[in-house]
């Protein structure tokens, strides 16, 4: 297990330093730069600007200098907000994009775990039906149209929820955005729940617990929930990764101040601290949910554990 | 995707089979005809309907829907019709989804074939690649790409297509070894077929069938993506519109007029449905033939 852990972890080192190359020679090789702004400064603050941020110097020795950086975890000075690094304005939008992307994906996994388990006890029910034709609803409308949709009931027209003004800080906010952000993963894992259920409800070692005499309840509960969680687990990592990086519409949507703001006005004003650091810190959180996936598929089936 | 045996079943081709499966669901059918409806309607209104989807009309800003003068979904904030406006964007959306798809399944197609086919250490190198690219955040590289070399339309085609052909590539592989591993491949080499005879007759029925599934539920996943693109700002430039940037527009104005942000949005989310839907009746469709 811990060689099987290592390997993993030091794969992840050249999948990041790809994902760092990439953003770094992206954005330094096109043209136009972080300080081509409609203000005319003169070519003496122009080059004391450029000394200040190391833009003087060869490109090769900005990128050592980066990943040298980087490999210390300082993602460099922020180019568009003066006097803040990088470092601080993830530690500043993380927190939000976390709380809202653990809310919706524990909301995802209850409601769409529930919904695929009531679907597949109930095979071709008219609840049955439902579930799954509101699950293919789910998949098929983006984010982006549930979330304004969302405001529009909720917010605007019950008055139940707030939808914006993030800084009062009270768990009404994170309502709407953690739900709206939930919508097309809990209908993933419904559907998913429900073809698993069914599979393992089929299987000879449930007709074995039926024929001892087993409540249909423990059957369910006892014997098939955790076969019929793996495929679930196995969806985790891409949707977790998903969440993540949907977080930046929601954001959008709902002015919340995460990190997914910082990364799209940092694309637009070429600050090319924060748009690589941003991209590296999500290739690291890809890299590590997907292995934290796998980790709890070897938790849930004992026979993946025995080395190979 | 085991069990790929059943190559030429005795009823006929494996198309001819899928078809009759396909035929036989109507759910399918019905995702089809919808399909088949939008596209005409997308392709056939801009060019009959007396208004474009640019000029702004000040005296006609945000009429509601209404079946005076044939503004059936209303006018925007700047008095343009929506109808003309939906339309183009379907437009957008269906030739991004279909230009990106063919993209991706180009690429996927021959990565995965090729990994598959040669195996050994070539296998190795370009599934480790894939293995890498899976872990690139590719929504926020291709708002990198689009913010970088400016809007360009052919970009998001391009962008869109290399990012989505992973799981492709993947699943081409991993059916491609399969298929090599089958008896009739052993027998069909033992009677001698050449190679290039042997991908033609034997290897590419049993991917096609594949592909086209997912190439099918690729569409949707592009469509939804030019739409993120567009909603953020960075797809198709003003005034020209794709779903993505109406339902943005949308969503500026639904206090007062909720139906700019409904009526795309429930073209949207129809192409969405109607494709997995058939993707998925597709996937059935090929799979219990070949159970």
């Amino acid at each position: 297990m811990a060689r099987y852990l290592a390997g993993r972890l030091l794969t992840a080192i050249p999948t990041l330093l790809v994902i760092a190359t990439l953003a770094f020679m992206l954005l330094h090789l096109t043209p136009g730069g972080p300080f081509d702004s409609d203000r005319i400064l003169t070519p003496q603050i122009e080059r004391s600007i450029a000394a200040r941020y190391h833009l003087d110097e060869p490109l090769w020795q900005q990128y050592f200098r980066y990943l040298g950086d980087l490999a210390r975890g300082d993602l460099g000075p922020s180019f568009q907000y003066r006097n803040t690094s990088v470092n601080e304005l993830i530690a500043q939008g993380l927190p939000v994009d976390v709380t809202i992307g653990a809310l919706s994906m524990l909301f995802a996994l209850l409601a769409g775990g529930a919904l695929g388990l009531l679907a597949a006890t109930r095979q071709g029910s008219v609840l049955d039906q439902l579930a799954t034709s509101v699950a293919i609803l789910g998949i098929s409308v983006p984010v982006f149209v549930t979330a304004p949709l969302l405001i529009l009931v909720f917010a605007m027209r019950l008055h139940w929820l707030p939808a914006g003004d993030w800084v009062s800080g009270s768990w009404q906010h994170l309502v709407l955005p953690s739900v709206a952000l939930a919508l097309p993963y809990t209908a993933y894992i419904a559907r998913i729940m429900r073809a698993s259920t069914c599979d393992a409800l089929s299987q000879p070692f449930i007709r074995t617990a039926r024929a001892k005499g087993l409540s249909p309840t423990a059957v369910l509960w006892r014997h098939a929930l955790r076969p019929a969680l793996m495929p679930v687990v196995s969806f985790l990592g891409p949707a977790l990764a998903g969440v993540l990086t949907g977080s930046i519409v929601i954001e959008q949507v709902f002015g919340l101040p995460g990190m997914g703001r910082y990364f799209v006005t940092g694309a637009l004003n070429r600050d090319y601290t924060v748009v690589t650091g941003i991209t590296v810190l999500y290739g690291a959180l890809i890299i590590g949910l997907n292995l934290l996936a796998d980790l709890s598929y070897a938790w849930l089936d004992p026979r993946l554990r025995r080395p190979a | 995707m085991n069990g790929a045996a059943a190559a030429v079943s005795p009823g006929g081709s494996a198309w001819r089979a899928a078809w009759r499966q396909l035929r036989a669901r109507r759910s399918a059918l019905l995702a089809l005809g919808v399909l088949a409806a939008i596209a005409l309607a997308a392709l056939l209104v801009p060019c009959f309907s007396p208004y474009d989807y640019a000029t702004p009309v000040w005296t006609r800003i945000f009429t509601p829907p209404t079946l005076q003068a044939g503004r059936i979904f209303g006018t925007d904030a700047l008095g343009r019709d929506l109808l003309v406006r939906v339309m183009w964007g379907c437009r957008i959306s269906l030739l991004v989804g279909v230009a990106a798809s063919l993209v991706s399944v180009v690429i996927g197609v021959l990565w995965g074939a090729t990994a598959g086919y040669l195996g050994g250490r070539v296998d190795g190198l370009l599934m480790r690649t894939v293995d890498v690219l899976y872990c690139v955040p590719f929504i926020p590289l291709v708002i990198v790409l689009e913010v970088l070399f400016g809007r360009n339309f052919l970009l998001v085609f391009v962008a869109i297509g290399t990012v989505s052909w992973l799981d492709l590539a993947r699943i081409v592989r991993g059916q491609t070894l399969s298929i090599r591993a089958q008896d009739y491949i052993a027998a069909a080499q033992a009677l001698g077929v050449r190679p290039a005879t042997m991908i033609r007759r034997h290897v590419v029925p049993n991917l096609i069938g594949l592909v086209m599934v997912y190439a099918t539920l690729t569409v949707p996943s592009v469509i939804l993506f030019e739409a993120l693109l567009s909603f953020l700002g960075l797809g198709v430039q003003a005034p020209l519109a794709s779903l993505g940037s109406l339902v943005a527009d949308g969503a500026g104005e639904m206090q007062a007029n909720p139906y700019l942000l409904v009526i795309p949005a429930a073209f949207l989310a129809a192409i969405i449905l109607c494709f997995n839907r058939l993707g998925d009746a597709l996937r059935d469709a090929f799979e219990s033939h070949r159970g």
